[in-house]
């Protein structure tokens, strides 16, 4: 049995190798290790929809390798082409269902681009937004005087960046004690969450123009469907980060998340723009008779 | 080599010229002579400079003098009478009224070095201060938009003044994008042009809307 040990020598010099015995009808089964270097890739496939995350990830460890305090470093938070920040603008906006955001568009790739960009987007939309909504629905008073407004800029920026980036940072490290009692399949990099949260707020931009219109009932159904809307992106980017943990902190985080989402719509609604007045009592003009007449605004 | 029997070196080309190094026929103060020029000379270099690269941006073009010699004089001067043209708004209290001096100047400096990190975080081969340079100097058109404003302002407040000045701010705006994009968008890789373009946009609307809902008391 001379050529046993033979190969036996080859095979453990070279694990990998595919040996194929002519003499012996059995070959030596190589699938094992095939399948050691594509660990669970089926399943990954279906939550990522994409063929190549290997290679990505592969990518992924080469390329952030320059020390932090290089301008290097930060470039590679800006590595994004055109098109692909529109990509992640659309997949913000259009959640498929099932589909997570972070795995479809982001694979490993996180950019600051959109993040920060959007954000002082928003911060100056609901500022104008604002104060044009303001304008309007008190035009035509005579007591009324155009103000810019201009300190609720600050005020925007301030909440809105806050909101950016504090809450990412307080759900990554939620996220990250948690793993370290319940090991998750999925776990994400801060700046991972930080790119959700930052393109999860663009369907605000477009809701804070219409929020110009003067109807209470149109404001509030712009912010439930975009609430819908961006909620859903987040759910389902976390919902699989959670859900091997004990079933009631999967839950409470989704709703922590989903409220802190609904409290910044709603707070920027109320402080920002005025609600429309409906027929409210205009001061009471007193006239020759002596008898007041109280005018009503429309 | 056959063919070089027939050339023949002319007995009169001259040969002339000065092998030796002159040594002290040039006065020193030649190389560094605009340190005794009179100072008329140096300023009005300065300015012209700066005159020229404002020439530049009112009739943009695809050239590089903007910025190869760029300067911050420009943009100091339309900042500082930009924000001084602001001042003066209607307050009822003093939370509600137009942007303040420092804010003035602090959104344009710091939104135009957070656009120059930008475009060279995405990869561009321009150099910070050019990119402030052309920056800077394309607020000049709403400068003069707000010098019109106020103008404007001094006749009426109706509503055909709001007009009117909406569509010079509109326009000056345009202007002032279009511009500073001719200079900028060719330093970056082309499949990110818009990525860069984006945030001058969203810088020159901020400036415009300051001007633009400016009310006086």
């Amino acid at each position: 049995f001379s050529e046993f040990d033979d190969a036996a020598n080859l095979l453990a010099a070279n694990p990998d190798a595919t040996t194929i015995s002519i003499d012996e009808p059995v070959e030596i089964p190589k699938s094992q290790h095939s399948h050691l270097q594509e660990p669970g890739r089926e399943e990954d496939d279906e939550l990522l929809g994409t063929d190549d995350s290997d290679k990505t990830e592969l990518l992924a460890g080469q390329k952030k390798s320059a020390p932090f305090w290089t301008f290097e470093y930060y470039q590679t938070f800006f590595d994004v082409d055109t098109y692909q920040v529109l990509d992640r603008i659309k997949g913000s906006v259009f959640p498929v269902p099932g589909k997570n955001f972070v795995r479809l568009y982001i694979r490993s790739n996180p950019d600051l681009y959109g993040p920060f960009w959007i954000c002082a987007t928003l911060v100056f939309t609901i500022a104008v937004s604002g104060n044009l909504s303001n304008f309007f629905i008190h035009l035509g008073k005579p007591t009324y005087h155009y103000v810019p407004e201009f300190r609720k800029v600050s005020i925007a920026a301030t909440t809105i960046y806050a909101y950016a980036w504090l809450v990412p940072l307080a759900l990554w490290g939620f996220l990250m004690w948690r793993n370290s009692k319940v090991m998750n399949i999925v776990s994400y990099s801060f700046l991972e969450i930080v790119c959700v949260y930052g393109y999860s707020l663009f369907i605000y931009i477009p809701t804070a123009v219409l929020w110009i219109i003067p109807q209470q009932v149109v404001r509030w159904v712009l912010v439930v469907f975009s609430l819908c809307l961006s909620g859903s992106v987040l759910v389902m980017t976390f919902w699989p980060a959670v859900r091997d943990d004990n079933r009631r902190i999967a839950v409470a985080t989704v709703a922590t998340i989903l409220l802190l989402h609904a409290l910044l719509a709603v707070g920027c609604l109320a402080y920002f723009f005025d609600a429309p007045e409906l027929d409210i009592p205009a001061p009471i003009i007193p006239t020759q008779n002596g008898t007041t007449v109280i005018t009503k605004s429309h | 080599f056959p063919g070089l029997a027939d050339v023949s070196i002319s007995q009169d080309i001259p040969v002339e010229g000065e092998i030796t190094v002159p040594v002290g026929s040039h006065s020193p103060d030649e190389d560094y002579s605009t340190l005794d020029e009179p100072v008329k000379d140096t300023i009005m270099r300065d300015l012209k400079a700066v005159g020229k690269k404002f020439v530049h941006v009112m009739y943009p073009k695809k050239s590089s003098a903007l910025l190869r010699d760029w300067d911050l004089w420009g943009p100091l001067v339309l900042c500082v009478s930009l924000a001084l043209m602001l001042q003066g708004g209607s307050a009822d209290s003093k939370d509600d009224g137009g942007p303040q001096f420092a804010e003035v100047f602090v959104i344009i400096w710091f939104g135009a070095v957070v656009i120059t990190l930008n475009s060279k975080l995405l990869g561009g081969t321009i150099s910070f201060f050019q990119s402030l340079c052309v920056l800077g100097y394309c607020v000049m058109p709403l400068t003069v938009a707000m010098l019109v404003c106020r103008l404007v302002l001094l006749a009426g407040t109706g509503t055909v003044s709001f007009i009117v000045r909406l569509v010079v701010v509109g326009a000056m705006f345009a202007w002032s994008t279009l511009a500073s994009t001719a200079f900028l968008a060719d330093s970056q890789p082309p499949n990110r042009k818009a990525l860069v373009v984006y945030p001058i946009f969203l810088f020159y609307f901020v400036i415009s809307w300051m001007i633009l809902t400016f009310t006086p008391q």
